[in-house]
């Protein structure tokens, strides 16, 4: 089993798009029943949007806990705000309050109130869900809103599809990426064998694709660039691809700005079932190809 | 008065819109990239950096020839980022939240703490006058948090150079509170990072308004709401700005009206401008009529969050 993960630096760039398309192409494909699907961005999730499945399973997610002040036997010493170093204690009428949204969840408080009256609480942090899409098993998550630990909650989503994708022996673990590199990307990013960058040629999306390659290359996962609304600024695709022939990268195509990825997600399509003849899709299938194969043949 | 631009969805023109105001907003105001991870706005307001300054966590440092191995640290550990092994105490750096309690509970005193560099900020003012900070996460790190925390704490005095940086501590808690601090009638423009998780709660913490940018897809909406709950809960005044407007449907508006969140401006989807935008050029270089709309935006703004 192989995974694949798609990811971007900056966001909106494509990934979910692209990622939908894939599994579109690979159930239509030689690959048809081989794929299992997993969003790993779990606070825009958005992969089940234009894949509209059906759920099967769901469940609470339990991230991390939060400081609570049992107001009957505080002393309003005040040490739980000395001590905390993420300014969640506030001191409002003549009470010392947890401000939940700010709580690391450290406890450090807990361990130096003198009256005992701080405990942790776990937090519903999200939920987590596994459903059937008509292209393949879809493992995804909800983060709620403003809530910690998405890395966490990345790593569950994937465990999960991992787990399935190994028991029946299934050939590829497509995972739609998060933007950015920090936590969520670096736990979307473990353990996979290749990674596919949807750059954009706009000097933020350059900017982002050389942070996520060098993400990439700090945990030594093999990258491919894709160049996704390519025609916008040409001469930002050939700064691209020449960026990524002095590094060795190999780029797997072109993808044309085309109104018709807009109106596939409104319709809830993949754009490559939406409409097979755009010219978005021509060049999404061209890419799939070149990933496709390069994945499933490259020995680790 | 601070200003927040985010909007849920990756690239929906959060940067865009946020230099625009900055660019429109006059005298006194400062802008602070948030977006620690892919921080783009420095690529259209063109700072010259003149500060750079190393941040991160207090990680914990144990002297062996105190230490009993009594195990406290690690009991207290939410993180499980110290552990007591036979003879040896190990701290785990990449999971440490820098947060002090296992400092505060060893008997011996046998802890202290060192710097964990997890970022830079960067400071400097760009040509048309703007004081500018951005945070930059270093490659490989995976907490992007304590950056903007340290970032949100420089003011636009440390920003201007007249105090020397190092005496802005990067200790995280040491800081003035933000609500110990004197009001201000300058303007703040913080350029938020994608999503709904913990980075983009703390860019809106502290802040008076939030300025969320979209686009009329049902991507751009499923984003959208999650960031207009972390407002809602933050208790923040919101407005929406519609981008790429006349593509995808008509459910952002709905969504909108539904909600109560005004749409204070509509940016039309123009290949002129996606294309202006991709070379590098700020959405009023590109169409100098919007400087007049982003104007008008700001005054609703202010009008709003006053």
């Amino acid at each position: 089993m192989k995974q694949l993960v798609i990811l971007s630096g900056k966001g909106g760039t494509g990934k979910t798009c692209l990622t939908a398309a894939f599994a579109h192409l690979a159930a239509n494909g030689p690959l048809a029943g081989q794929v299992i699907l997993a969003d790993a961005d779990v606070d825009a999730a958005n992969l089940e949007l234009v894949l509209q499945p059906t759920l099967i399973e769901q469940q609470d997610f339990k991230g991390g806990k939060v400081a609570v002040i049992d107001q009957e036997t505080c002393a309003a010493c005040g040490d739980c705000q000395a001590v905390c170093r993420f300014d969640a204690i506030n001191y409002t009428d003549g009470l010392y309050v947890v401000d939940p949204i700010a709580c690391d969840g450290c406890a450090a408080c807990v361990y130096q109130c003198p009256t005992g009256s701080i405990e942790m609480r776990e937090q519903l942090a999200g939920k987590f869900y596994f459903s059937e899409s008509r292209y393949g098993p879809l493992y995804h998550a909800n983060l709620l809103p403003g809530q910690e630990n998405s890395g966490k909650l990345v790593t569950l989503v994937k465990q999960r599809a991992r787990l399935q994708a190994l028991d029946e022996q299934r050939e590829l673990l497509i995972v739609d990426g998060p933007p950015g590199i920090g936590c969520p990307v670096i736990a979307a990013v473990s353990g996979a064998d290749l990674a596919l960058v949807v750059a954009e040629p706009t000097v933020s999306g350059a900017h982002d694709m050389r942070r996520a390659l060098e993400t990439l290359q700090h945990f030594g996962v093999r990258a491919l660039v894709c160049i996704n609304k390519a025609d916008i600024f040409p001469a930002g695709t050939h700064q691209i691809e020449a960026f990524c022939r002095e590094r060795a990268i190999e780029t797997v195509g072109q993808i044309p700005f085309d109104l018709t990825v807009a109106s596939a997600m409104v319709a809830g399509e993949a754009v490559t079932a939406f409409q097979p003849q755009s010219a978005a899709s021509l060049a999404i299938r061209q890419v799939w190809e070149r990933v496709s194969a390069s994945i499933l043949e490259k020995k680790p | 008065m601070r200003i927040v631009v985010a909007s849920g969805k990756g690239g929906t023109g959060k940067t865009t819109v946020a230099a625009s105001l900055a660019l429109v907003a006059g005298e006194a105001v400062r802008f602070l990239d948030c977006d620690v991870e892919a921080p783009n706005a420095a690529l259209f307001l063109n700072p010259v950096i003149k500060t750079r300054q190393e941040v991160g966590i207090q990680l914990p440092v144990v002297d062996e020839t105190l230490c009993t191995y009594c195990g406290r640290c690690a009991e207290v550990c939410e993180f499980h980022a110290i552990a007591v092994i036979g003879k040896k105490t190990l701290v785990f750096p990449e999971l440490c939240h820098g947060c002090g309690s296992c400092t505060l509970v060893c008997p011996e005193k046998a802890i202290s703490e060192r710097l964990d560099v997890l970022g830079v900020l960067e400071s400097g003012r760009t040509p048309s006058g703007i004081d500018f900070a951005q945070g930059v996460l270093n490659v490989g790190e995976p907490m992007a948090v304590p950056i903007i925390r340290e970032l949100k704490k420089w003011d636009t005095i440390s920003l201007r150079g007249e105090i020397s940086l190092e005496a802005t501590s990067a200790l995280p808690g040491r800081s003035l509170r933000l609500e110990e601090r004197s009001p201000r009638d300058d303007i703040e423009i913080r350029d938020a990072p994608p999503g709904a998780s913990c980075p983009v709660v703390e860019t809106l913490r502290g802040a008076d308004f939030a300025l969320l940018v979209t686009e009329p897809t049902p991507f751009g909406l499923h984003d959208l709401k999650q960031v207009v709950e972390i407002a809602r809960e933050l208790g923040l005044p919101a407005g929406v700005v519609v981008n790429r407007d006349g593509i995808g449907d008509n459910a952002v508006e709905a969504y909108c009206a539904a909600a109560n969140i005004p749409i204070l401006m509509r940016i039309p989807m123009e290949r002129r401008i996606a294309e202006a935008i991709a070379s590098g050029q700020t959405l009023i270089d590109a169409a100098p009529e919007y400087r007049a709309r982003f104007r008008e935006l700001l005054e609703s703004i202010l009008a709003r969050a006053a």
